[in-house]
């Protein structure tokens, strides 16, 4: 079959990324692409056009390059507009006389300047705010000008006017509405940004018909107004709206709507056969969208119809968000109020110029619209609401008054995401889906995971998809299962409970008072973690060791060959030049792969089984001890060089790091801990994305708790500032203890703080103030696991009836022979599927 | 396995080898097998977890699905039912079972041979 070819009208940013989708589509080689530009150049970032003004080159804005469309096998032609469609012979036809056949045509000819029709609008003088060129002709009249007009105070205009002020003119705004950014903010907002704006020397005149431009007196033109008022001007800057370019369509028969854009249907089909309209010249549902998100919907849901998919455009949210001459503005939703019966509530700050108002439906269920003026910060909250439709809570006003003390309003947990949220990533299974499969029946985590598949990856992600499901199963009315599994009718919390209370100190012990059966693979191991948490025994004592995972149970991390990879501590990130090259020589010994971790420590990887233990004699001969890195429990605690080193440190960093991680190594929790030290507010150490972050100030140390980085990642919240070394490390203990004794199975203390009642405050109250009466208890809970505290590896090395069980076989000393590894890069890696396939066949035929 | 005299048998290792509710693997004619003990009694299935190709099933948590004696492969924690080597959450794929016993204080295997016969 030979290849379809697709001509692709305008190279703006909508049809750049309808073609970056041909390209990355699996099937790219059937298709020939080739695209037009009127422009002397390829896509741009338009939306970034401002940034222009600011010092950026035309290369810095660029969104594709010459070398990327040839790599790719796109053809383009520059500087040539396309300006006859033969739809019944499928050809287009060129300015420059070019004919070229197409099996599908693509329209992304973006729009254009709306200029109204005033007389002495053609002068030099008079310009718009699109493309490149526009730009360096109002940088080159700027030079020549000292006062600018921009006429229209939309988004656009606003945005325009910025630019010319910041090119030193005195800027006037003239808009034909009563106020600002009619089509998003309503009358108060509106008042508000003009007296924002006005303060900023920008003169803003509204209710202004432009009558005629002529030449001017003291400037180089004079505005006339219909209301017999004028206004002297060197430059004119159009900026009244866009109108689709849809020229095209309308001169060769493709339909168009009443007020212009081609009209297109949900997989952007024009009326005209093999013909699609993508960006902002399409029109659907009677609709334009003016924004580029919507832009690249469009063309994504086209390169997926023209190869065959069936992704539909079904419309596309609106709201804004911006700054605008350094005002923050957003706009969501209905912003009028124009919804019949809708109701609003307003919040106005005449000191600090805030403007915030939402707009709720007649039964005060459900958030219609938003503007938000001066303070932006509630706006992804409100967005998702709007458009999500969720229960607004019982006092809708919470959400734009501003928190007393401090604590944020309305804080929310996995009902904040959007459906579109990526839960699973190994999957790519969107919170959507998960919610999906609940209402299609999924009571439990295994339903889900048969349903959907999350969770079966890398597993990283069941906590957060129970979150899902249970949120979702409330709202279905359904009673939430929280029993650990099968065998106990508990929850994590209540069976930490019973172990601590009833002193129990074994799986078989707890199983038989408080739950049923031989237990399984998700209450076994959140056993052996409550019972460390709670005694610390030793992790591979015989009534232990069928309870851990194989990782805690071989004390390495298991990876996908079924190999381990081995990690000895390295506290703060400290490293004497011996340990150094000891762990380069046992390396080299056993021949692992080596890699530096993300927590400042190095990484062996490819021993199997049997290796574990003589890697681990070599390693603690060497002074190392375990890393933990196999165990939820404290991982690593990150460091900069601090005050000894740095010149910007203003204390010891890494001798802090160093102090933690040594007072917390080996205490397990419901997941894994990690923890950073800064040596000052350059912070970097990150800290602000570990469970435990801190930083040093000059009055003592701040720290920062619940942030995480990776799959989810949540800034620490600042929890207590100005503290000594000895307060800090109270204040951890009794954080971290709390957290063991109240947090869920696999659930990190960002989860775990975004669903604890009360929040932040109520973790102070705790923590700080003892409100709960227990922070004696947690501080000899934790002094009782730092005291007991023993090197799991040099315990296990010193027991010749435990180092049976790391033996491959029982009944041989070969090596498994399904572990296959190839070089690359001068070390060892996993063989992949087809490798293995081949490494087979010829071991078969060697042996033949 | 109620005709297991039929079998020929090869003894794998000593009965302390096998400690109870953790998995021990050992080779039988170059096939990896997964030996455990639950409750006193003995299981033999394949090490070779069919969803990932790895040798690690010996290495799995044990315990009890549904009323089913089972395996969790360490690597996805697919379930694998140890009598009959069928998996939980995917009917078209189970393991190999091998019939084992104790028998003088050794661990023995059935040989495949002599299944087969
Ligand atoms: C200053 C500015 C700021 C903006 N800020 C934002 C923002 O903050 N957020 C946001 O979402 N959006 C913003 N936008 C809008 C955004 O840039 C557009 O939504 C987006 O560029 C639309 O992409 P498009 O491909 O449909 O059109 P365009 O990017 O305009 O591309 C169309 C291209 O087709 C070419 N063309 C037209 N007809 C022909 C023909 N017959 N033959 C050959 N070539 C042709 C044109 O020359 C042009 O290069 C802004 C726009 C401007 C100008």
């Amino acid at each position: 079959m030979s290849k379809q070819k697709i001509v692709v009208v305008g190279n703006g940013m909508v049809g750049h990324k309808f073609i970056d989708n041909m390209i990355q589509h699996e099937a790219a080689d059937q298709y020939d692409v080739i695209t037009f530009s009127e422009e002397p150049r390829l896509a741009y970032d338009r939306v970034q056009l401002s940034s222009y003004f600011a010092g950026a080159t035309a290369d810095d804005l660029m969104l594709t390059s010459e070398g990327y469309y040839q790599e790719s096998g796109v053809s383009y032609v520059l500087n040539d507009k396309v300006v006859e469609i033969k739809s019944d012979e499928n050809k287009v036809v060129t300015a420059s006389g070019r004919e070229e056949a197409y099996d599908k045509l693509v329209l992304a000819t973006g729009s254009f300047p709306f200029v109204p029709p005033i007389p002495g609008k053609d002068q030099p003088h008079c310009l718009v705010y699109r493309t490149i060129e526009d730009l360096e002709d109002i940088t080159a009249s700027a030079k020549q000008s000292k006062v600018g007009v921009v006429v229209g105070g939309g988004l656009l205009g606003l945005e325009a006017a910025n630019a010319l002020q910041n090119l030193g003119l005195q800027v006037h705004v003239v808009e034909f509405a009563p106020r600002l950014m009619a089509v998003q903010l309503d009358e108060g907002g509106g008042d508000l940004l003009r007296k924002k704006i006005s303060s900023l020397g920008v003169q803003i005149h509204t209710e202004k018909n432009t009558k005629e431009i002529i030449d001017g007196e003291e400037c180089r033109y004079r505005m006339n107004f219909a209301d017999g008022s004028f206004l002297e001007t060197d430059m004119i800057l159009f900026s009244a709206g866009i109108r689709p370019q849809d020229e095209l369509a309308r001169q060769f028969n493709i339909e168009i709507g009443e007020r212009g854009g081609i009209v297109v249907n949900n997989f952007c089909e024009t009326s005209v056969k093999d013909i699609y309209a993508v960006g902002e010249c399409a029109l659907w549902n009677g609709r334009i969208f003016g924004l580029v998100a919507p832009g690249y919907t469009m063309a994504k849901v086209a390169a997926s119809h023209i190869s065959g998919g069936s992704e539909e455009f079904t419309g596309a949210d609106m709201s804004t968000k911006l700054k605008l001459l350094g005002v923050d503005v957003a706009s969501i939703g209905d912003a009028q109020g124009r919804t019949p019966g809708c109701l609003s509530y307003v919040y106005q700050d005449g000191v600090a110029d805030v403007y915030k108002r939402i707009i709720v439906s007649e039964d005060r269920t459900k958030l219609l619209g938003a503007v938000l003026v001066g303070d932006v910060e509630a706006y992804g909250t409100l967005q998702q609401m709007c458009v999500l439709g969720m229960d607004l809570p019982e006092s809708p006003e919470a959400l734009i008054l501003p928190s007393v003390d401090g604590g944020g309003g309305a804080v929310m947990g996995v009902d904040a995401l959007p459906d579109a949220a990526s839960i699973c990533s190994c999957h790519d299974v969107s919170k959507g889906q998960i919610c999906c499969a609940v209402q299609d029946g999924a009571m439990t985590i295994g339903d889900i995971k048969s349903a959907t598949k999350a969770g079966t990856g890398c597993g990283g992600c069941v906590a957060l998809a129970t979150q899902v499901m249970n949120s979702e199963l409330t709202k279905l009315g359904v009673e939430v299962n929280t029993d650990l599994c099968e065998h106990f009718a508990h929850t994590r919390q209540e069976l930490y409970h019973i172990v601590r209370v009833e002193k129990i100190k074994s799986f078989d012990d707890l199983i038989e008072k408080h739950g049923k059966g031989l237990g399984c693979d998700i209450c076994k191991p959140a056993a052996a973690s409550i019972l460390a948490s709670c005694w610390n025994d030793y992790v591979l004592k015989d009534e232990h060791a069928g309870l851990q995972d194989t990782n805690d149970h071989f004390m390495a991390n298991m990876q996908k060959n079924g190999t381990y990879s081995v990690v000895p501590r390295v506290a703060g990130g400290e490293i004497t030049p011996d340990k150094l090259i000891a762990l380069g020589q046992v390396a080299k010994t056993y021949n692992l792969y080596t890699k530096i971790t993300g927590g400042q420590r190095i990484d062996l990887f490819g021993a199997q089984q049997h290796e574990l233990p003589l890697i681990w004699k070599e390693l603690i001969d060497a002074g190392f001890e375990t890393g933990h890195a196999y165990g939820k429990s404290l991982r690593t605690v990150k460091s900069c060089v601090g005050s000894t080193w740095c010149r910007y440190g203003v204390l010891d960093s890494v001798g802090m790091a160093i102090r933690l991680e040594d007072r917390y190594k080996g205490l397990r929790a419901p997941h894994k801990i990690k923890f950073g030290v800064s040596g000052c507010t350059r912070e970097c150490a990150e800290a602000q994305s570990k469970d435990v972050g801190v930083i040093a100030t000059e009055h003592g140390w701040s720290l920062y708790l619940c942030g995480n980085g990776g799959m989810k990642p949540r800034h620490a919240d600042l929890f207590a500032t100005g503290l000594d070394d000895e307060t800090l490390i109270t204040y951890i203990d009794r954080f971290l203890m709390f957290y063991v004794r109240t947090g869920d199975r696999l659930q990190r203390t960002s989860v775990w703080m975004d669903n604890l009642d009360g929040g932040l405050d109520y973790l102070k109250q705790v923590v700080i103030d003892d409100k709960l009466n227990v922070c004696a208890e947690l501080e000899s809970e934790m002094a009782q696991v730092v005291g007991t505290y023993q090197c799991e590896w040099k315990t296990t090395i010193e027991d010749p009836e435990k180092l049976k069980r790391f033996r491959t076989f029982v009944n041989s000393d070969e090596k498994d022979n399904t572990v296959v590894f190839v070089e690359e890069r001068s070390q060892i890696r996993p063989a992949t599927d087809e490798e293995l396939v081949r490494f087979v066949e010829s071991t078969e035929s060697e042996m033949a | 396995m109620s005709n297991t005299n039929d079998y020929s048998w090869a003894s794998v290792c000593e009965s302390a080898d096998v400690p109870s509710m953790v998995g021990v693997r050992a080779l039988l004619n170059g096939e990896q097998v997964a030996i455990f003990r639950i409750k006193g009694q003995l299981y033999a299935v394949s090490a070779i977890d069919p969803f990932t190709k790895m040798a690690v099933l010996a290495r799995g948590i044990v315990g009890d699905l549904k009323g089913k004696v089972v395996v969790a492969s360490p690597i996805y924690k697919q379930h694998f039912v140890l009598e009959d080597g069928s998996c939980l959450e995917d009917e078209t794929v189970s393991i190999k079972t091998y019939p084992i016993r104790e028998s003088n204080g050794k661990i023995e295997l059935a040989i495949a041979e002599a299944i087969a016969a």
